[in-house]
C-alpha cells in the first residue's frame, strides 16, 4: 500500500462517511426484513399500541383508576364503564389502561437490572477465564439450578410482598442467562487479533472490556432479552396473582385477576379482561422477540 | 460415556451445595423476626433472649449455616407452622399429586406437540403450520392463571360438562395409598368409579399445563425438523426410493428428536413451577398449592425446604435429559470412551 492510499484510508471524513453509510444500509436492509415479517409486524402494532397507552393514560382513562364508588360495584360492562366495575366500583377500563405502565416499569427495570449484572459477570468469567470463570460461572449455575418461577417466588416471598421487591426478585432470578450468553461472546473475541492489537498498543483490561467486548456482546444479549420480556411480563403478573407482587390498590393486571376470581361466575370481566391484556401484550412481546432474532441473525440478512 | 456420568454428578453435587447456600440465604434476608413469631408479640426480653440461644439464632452465621447442613443431612428440614407436621413429610405427602399432573400433562404434551411439529415442518407455510405455530405462540404467551379461570368459567360453571376443582369428588373414598398418584392407586384397588373420577378431574388443569408444554415442544421439533429434512442424507434417502414416510419416521425424526429431548426436560422443570399457579386456582393439593401458600404465610421452614426440593428435582432431571442426550447423541457417546 502506498503512502498516499494509506492517507487517504485514514482520511476522517471519509471514514465517517463510509461509516454513516454502512449504517443506513443496515437499517434499510432491517427495515425490508421487518416488513416482510408479518407476524413481526404485528407484534411491533401491539407494543407501540401498549407504549402509546402507557403515555396517554391520563387522557384514555375515562375515570380515575382508585376512585372507589362503592354503589356501583359490580357493574357490568357499559357505555359508562368500558370494561364494567369491580368488587370496589372502580372503573376496570381505567385500570387496565394505568396497568400498561405498572408492566412497562416492571418490564424495563427488570431488564435495567439482569441485564447489566449478566454481561458485567459473564464478560469478566470470559475475559479472565482460569478461577474466576470457574467460580462466577457455577456461582450462575446454582441460579439455573431452580425453576426460574420459583425463585423469583422464593425471593420476593423472603423480601416481602411489593412491586419493588418482585422486580429485584425475577432480576435475581434473569440475569445467569444473560451472564452464559455474554461469557459466550466474549469467548469467541478474546482472542481475535484486534483485541490483540489494542492490548499491545497498551490498552488495560478495563478499557478492552468495557470498550471493546461487551458491544460485541449486546446483539445477542439485546436478541435473547427481547425473547425473554414476554416471560418476564408473565412472572410479574404471577407475582401479582399470588398476592407476592404488586399489592393492592395499584392497578396491576395479575393482582386484577386474582381480585375478580371470587366474582368469575356471575361477574366475568372482573377476571377476564385484564387477564386478556396480559395475553395480548406478551404475544407482542414474543412476535416482536421472534422477528428481532430474524433481523439481527446474519443468514437471514444475506437472503 | 461413564467419565461424563461422572463428571456430570461432580458437577450435581457443586450445584446441591449451591442450592442449599442459596435457600438458606434466603432463609436469612426474610424480615420477619423467627424469634418473635414463636415467642408471640408480648413475650419478655429474656425469654425472646433464652429462645435465641435455644434455637442458636446467637452464634455467628457460619455456625448457624454448619448447624443447617447438619440438619439436612439427617433429613430434617424443620416443621411447618402452616401444618405442625415436618416439612419432609408434608412435601413427601403433597408432592405425588403435583408429580401425577405434571407428568400427565408431560405426556399430552409430547403427544400432542411431536405430530403438530413434524406436521408443520413437513407442510411449510400451510394452513397446519400456520395452526401449529398460532398455538405455540398462543401456548408461551398465555398467564396460566387466567386461561385456568377461563377453562372453569366456561367448563365446569358455565356448561357443567368437567367436575369443580379439586383432585376427588368429596363422596367418594380415595384408595388405600400406595403411591400417592390416584389414577396409580386407584387401579391397584380396582376402583374403577375412583379412577375415572380423579381422570376427570384432571382434564381442565392437565390442559392448562399441556398447552404450555406442548407451546415449546412442538416449536422444537418443527424447527429441528426442518433443519433435518434440508440435509444431504435425506435427499439420498429419498432418491434411493425409499417411501416417504420411512424417510420422515427412520431418517429424519430419530435425528430432530435429539435437540427435542433438551427442550422436553427444560418443559418438565417449566411443569413444575406452572404447578404453584394451576394448583392453587384448582385447589390441587399438591405441592405447588401448598408451596404458596407456605410464601404468603412466611412459613419458611416449608418455603426452604419446598424449594430444595422442586430445585433437587429440576437438577435431577436435567441430569437425566443429558445422560439421554449423550446416550442419544453418538458424538458424545464415543468421544470419550
Amino acid at each position: 500500500m502506498s503512502i498516499s492510499e494509506a492517507m487517504h484510508t485514514l482520511d476522517k471524513s471519509d471514514v465517517r462517511r463510509r461509516r454513516w453509510e454502512a449504517r443506513t444500509r443496515y437499517l434499510k436492509d432491517s427495515y425490508i426484513l421487518w416488513q416482510r415479517n408479518h407476524l413481526m409486524v404485528v407484534g411491533t402494532v401491539i407494543i407501540v399500541f401498549l407504549l402509546l397507552v402507557a403515555a396517554f393514560a391520563p387522557v384514555l382513562a375515562t375515570h380515575d383508576p382508585y376512585e372507589q364508588i362503592l354503589p356501583d360495584r359490580l357493574a357490568s360492562p357499559s357505555l359508562e364503564h368500558y370494561f364494567g366495575t369491580d368488587s370496589l366500583g372502580r372503573d376496570i377500563y381505567s385500570r387496565v389502561v394505568y396497568g400498561a405502565r405498572v408492566t412497562l416499569t416492571i418490564a424495563f427495570l427488570v431488564a435495567l437490572i439482569s441485564t447489566p449484572l449478566g454481561m458485567v459477570i459473564g464478560v469478566l468469567a470470559g475475559y479472565f477465564g482460569g478461577a474466576v470463570d470457574e467460580v462466577l460461572m457455577r456461582f450462575s449455575d446454582v441460579f439455573l439450578a431452580f425453576p426460574k418461577l420459583i425463585l423469583a417466588i422464593a425471593f420476593a416471598a423472603a423480601l416481602g410482598p411489593g412491586v419493588e421487591n418482585a422486580i429485584v426478585a425475577i432480576a435475581v432470578a434473569n440475569w445467569p442467562s444473560y451472564a452464559r450468553l455474554a461469557r459466550a461472546e466474549t469467548l469467541g473475541v478474546r482472542n481475535d487479533d484486534y483485541i490483540q492489537v489494542i492490548r499491545s498498543m497498551g490498552a488495560s483490561n478495563l478499557r478492552i472490556m468495557v470498550g471493546h467486548i461487551t458491544p460485541m456482546c449486546l446483539s445477542s444479549v439485546i436478541v435473547r432479552l427481547s425473547l425473554d420480556m414476554g416471560t418476564i411480563i408473565l412472572t410479574a403478573a404471577g407475582l401479582g396473582f399470588l398476592g407476592l407482587g404488586a399489592q393492592p390498590p395499584m392497578p396491576e393486571w395479575g393482582l386484577m385477576v386474582s381480585d375478580g376470581r371470587q366474582f368469575l361466575v356471575d361477574q366475568w370481566w372482573v377476571s377476564t379482561l385484564p387477564g386478556f391484556a396480559i395475553l395480548i401484550v406478551v404475544m407482542g412481546f414474543n412476535l416482536m422477540g421472534d422477528g428481532i432474532r430474524d433481523i439481527l441473525d446474519p443468514h437471514q440478512r444475506q437472503s | 460415556m461413564a467419565h461424563y456420568v461422572l463428571r456430570r454428578l461432580v458437577t450435581l453435587m457443586i450445584t446441591l451445595i449451591g442450592i442449599m447456600v442459596v435457600t438458606f440465604f434466603i432463609s436469612l434476608v426474610v424480615p420477619l423476626d423467627p424469634l418473635a413469631s414463636i415467642a408471640g408479640p408480648q413475650a419478655p426480653q429474656e425469654t425472646v433472649d433464652r429462645l435465641r440461644v435455644l434455637y442458636g439464632f446467637d452464634k455467628p452465621i457460619y455456625v448457624q449455616f454448619g448447624r443447617y447442613i447438619q440438619r439436612l443431612a439427617r433429613g430434617d428440614l424443620g416443621t411447618s407452622f402452616q401444618t405442625g407436621r415436618p416439612v419432609l413429610a408434608d412435601i413427601l405427602h403433597f408432592f405425588p399429586a403435583t408429580i401425577e399432573l405434571a407428568t400427565l400433562a408431560l405426556i399430552v404434551s409430547i403427544l400432542v406437540g411431536i405430530p403438530l411439529g413434524v406436521l408443520s415442518a413437513v407442510y411449510r407455510n400451510s394452513p397446519i403450520d400456520h395452526f401449529s405455530r398460532v398455538l405455540s405462540l398462543i401456548g408461551v404467551s398465555m398467564p396460566v392463571f387466567w386461561l385456568g379461570l377461563v377453562l372453569l368459567l366456561v367448563f365446569y360453571f358455565k356448561l357443567g360438562w368437567l367436575p369443580e376443582p379439586g383432585r376427588l369428588d368429596i363422596m367418594l373414598v380415595e384408595p388405600e395409598r400406595v403411591t400417592g398418584a390416584l389414577l396409580i392407586d386407584s387401579v391397584i384397588a380396582r376402583d374403577w368409579e375412583v379412577f375415572g373420577d380423579a381422570l376427570r378431574h384432571m382434564v381442565l388443569p392437565a390442559t392448562v399445563l399441556g398447552l404450555f408444554g406442548l407451546a415449546g415442544i412442538a416449536r422444537i421439533v418443527r424447527s429441528s425438523m426442518l433443519d433435518v429434512l434440508s440435509q444431504e442424507y435425506i435427499k439420498t434417502a429419498r432418491i434411493k426410493g425409499l417411501n416417504e414416510l420411512l424417510v420422515l419416521t427412520r431418517h429424519a425424526l430419530r435425528n430432530a428428536l435429539v435437540p427435542a429431548v433438551t427442550v422436553i426436560g427444560l418443559t418438565y422443570g417449566g411443569l413444575l413451577e406452572g404447578s404453584v399457579l394451576t394448583e392453587t386456582i384448582f385447589s390441587w393439593p399438591g405441592l405447588g398449592r401448598y408451596l404458596a401458600t407456605a410464601f404468603l404465610t412466611l412459613d419458611l421452614n416449608a418455603v426452604v425446604g419446598g424449594t430444595m426440593l422442586v430445585a433437587l428435582t429440576f437438577c435431577l432431571v436435567n441430569l437425566m435429559v443429558d445422560l439421554i442426550y449423550a446416550f442419544l447423541n453418538p458424538k458424545i457417546r464415543y468421544t470419550e470412551s
